[in-house]
């Protein structure tokens, strides 16, 4: 069940995204994420549309498994969708039933919604997939850097962005075994009454916290044994190199962004 | 309770790109009453058929019958809950599913989610803890307050206060102490002959297979790729070399010996007790003659 969760994992590929430099990619994702609210009518949200098509074609990721493993957001979407469709009280009424009233307006604004909640998931995903975590965090350093005039602590910020995201997988799997072992001692998470169910998490949550700590402790101790001591005169093993290819995806986004305003209504 | 594996496949992750075949047409039997072992070297699949043994993992191709229960890829999780409580499982680092205030409490935790009352819960843990050698102040304390030899006790009476049929045990004395490890080992071989358990060993250590198993399944790959007596198993040297096995320590020995002395004992054997006796004996002749 776990195992088909996407949030956080890095799918190892030698595609032209895999290959972006980790600054360009984070740049490029900020940037859409304001570029998407430039879009506010049917043909600028349509270009959104197939561009992130084709950012997930140039991924050479497989959509159905994109899908399938963004399905818990795929319910939240469609949670929006509903909710706009039915709040929405504008424009003439299309659909009528009962005390249900489905205004224009609502299923624009749903539809709308959706595509701009669907394509901001799928390109932050594709960050995640395409990316180690690793470079992510250098990258992520890298761009705040000049922050550091201003006192903010930029290393150590990083340092706990990789540390958490290298765990998630690790406290998946822990999640994973000692849900099966409280499940062969015959607590059911999986049926039952809502009652039962949330009984049934203690003996999965309390195990879990344990080892975290613990995992936090050992991780702790195994840095300080190695002689850390804060980003202060630490060289790197890994070095970003920008390439024409990184300059390139960026004027992209501002081509995007200027059709998108020219469509604009 | 017989267990029976037919060509069972296992695949983690289906239809993702994360997809990762770990098991291949594996057939094993295990019959009612039977101490069965499964060696191999670490990412040959072997725990991965252990949680097919009480359905915790569902083959995706191929059938396993427990009892009488039926597991295949489309059954129902409602009819998994008899069999969960027939067939008991140690897993590796037990110690890590202790949750509750006391350890008491831990114990009852998993016969009371199979409905045994409270009373009875009770006694069974009380009476457990003393089998393991567990102080009766201990009862009373938090579990996380143990030492983890302890603990690993704890952990180990959890299960066994289900009163399972079957037990399987993955590792179960992966990072204790020798004698630690003897007195549980022994212990397990104790309830196997007082109450008929059967019992499922999955492990790394060819002296525990050879000591304690009436028969031996090598895994390799995800396949089961032999199976027999402990006897036949550590006959062949090369074939176990061929899987990354090794012989157990007192064969070596013996084979050793048996090297220098240019003469061969009439059995393999599989404890230092059976090869001292045998080696013994040998001498003895050799003195008369």
């Amino acid at each position: 069940m776990l195992e088909k969760m996407i949030f956080g994992r890095y799918i190892p590929g030698d595609s032209f995204i895999h290959r972006l430099d980790a600054r360009a990619k984070l740049i490029f994702v900020f940037l859409f994420i304001a570029i998407v609210f430039i879009a506010n009518s049917w043909i600028t949200y349509g270009v959104l549309f197939v561009f992130t098509f084709l950012i997930i074609r140039m991924s050479k990721i497989r959509l159905y498994f994109l899908i399938n493993g963004l399905k818990p957001v795929v319910i939240l979407i469609i949670f929006t969708f509903l909710l706009h469709l039915i709040f929405t009280k504008e424009g003439s009424i299309i659909f009528e039933w009962k005390f249900i009233k489905i205004y224009e307006e609502g299923l624009r604004q749903g539809i709308f919604i959706s595509i701009r909640f669907f394509v901001l998931v799928i390109l932050t995903s594709i960050l995640t997939l395409t990316t180690t975590p690793i470079s992510i965090t250098d990258a992520l350093e890298a761009l705040l850097n000049p922050l550091k005039k201003w006192k903010l602590p930029v290393h150590e910020l990083a340092l706990m962005m990789s540390i958490s995201l290298r765990f998630i997988p690790t406290l998946m799997d822990e999640t994973d075994k000692i849900m099966k072992a409280q499940m062969a001692r015959g607590s059911d998470m999986t049926s039952g009454s809502i009652k039962e169910r949330m009984n049934a998490i203690v003996p999965l949550l309390i195990p879990l916290f344990v080892s975290a700590f613990k995992r936090a402790e050992d991780l702790a101790t195994a840095m300080e044994v190695r002689g850390y001591k804060g980003g202060e005169g630490r060289t790197r093993y890994r070095k970003l190199e920008w390439a024409t290819r990184d300059t390139v995806i960026l004027l992209t986004l501002v081509v995007l962004a200027v059709i998108l305003l020219y469509f604009r209504q | 309770m017989d267990i029976t594996l037919q060509q069972v496949s296992y695949a983690y992750a289906k239809n993702t790109p994360f997809e990762k075949r770990a098991l291949f047409d594996v057939n094993l039997d295990i019959p009612s009453g039977s101490y069965q072992a499964i060696i191999g070297h670490t990412g040959s699949g072997k725990s991965t058929v252990l949680q097919h043994l009480n359905a915790l993992l569902k083959p995706t191709e191929g059938s396993i019958k427990i009892g009488d229960v039926l597991v295949k890829a489309d059954q129902k999780n409602k009819h998994l809950r008899k069999v969960r409580q027939k067939v008991g499982i140690v897993f590796q680092f037990p110690e890590h599913q202790l949750f509750d205030e006391t350890v008491l409490k831990d114990i009852m935790f998993g016969p009371m989610n199979f409905g045994v009352p409270a009373e009875e819960a009770k006694s069974r843990a009380i009476e457990l803890s003393r089998l393991l050698g567990l102080p009766e102040e201990v009862l009373e304390k938090s579990p996380f307050d143990l030492s983890g030899g302890q603990m690993r006790r704890v952990a180990i009476a959890g299960v066994l206060a289900m009163n399972p049929e079957v037990l399987v045990l993955d590792e179960p004395t992966a990072g204790l102490d020798p004698r630690g490890r003897k007195e549980i080992m022994d212990l397990f071989y104790r309830l196997h002959q007082e109450k008929g358990l059967t019992t499922v060993l999955v492990t790394h250590s060819m002296e525990d297979a050879a000591r304690y198993a009436d028969r031996i399944a090598i895994m390799h790959d995800g396949k089961c790729v032999l199976e027999g007596t402990p006897q036949e198993i550590f006959e062949n040297e090369e074939r176990l070399l061929d899987y990354r096995l090794e012989l157990p320590q007192c064969v070596k020995f013996q084979k050793k010996v048996e090297q220098m002395m240019g003469k061969k004992l009439p059995t393999i054997c599989l404890t230092e007790e059976k090869l001292a006796e045998e080696l013994a004996r040998l001498m003895k002749e050799e003195r008369e003659v």
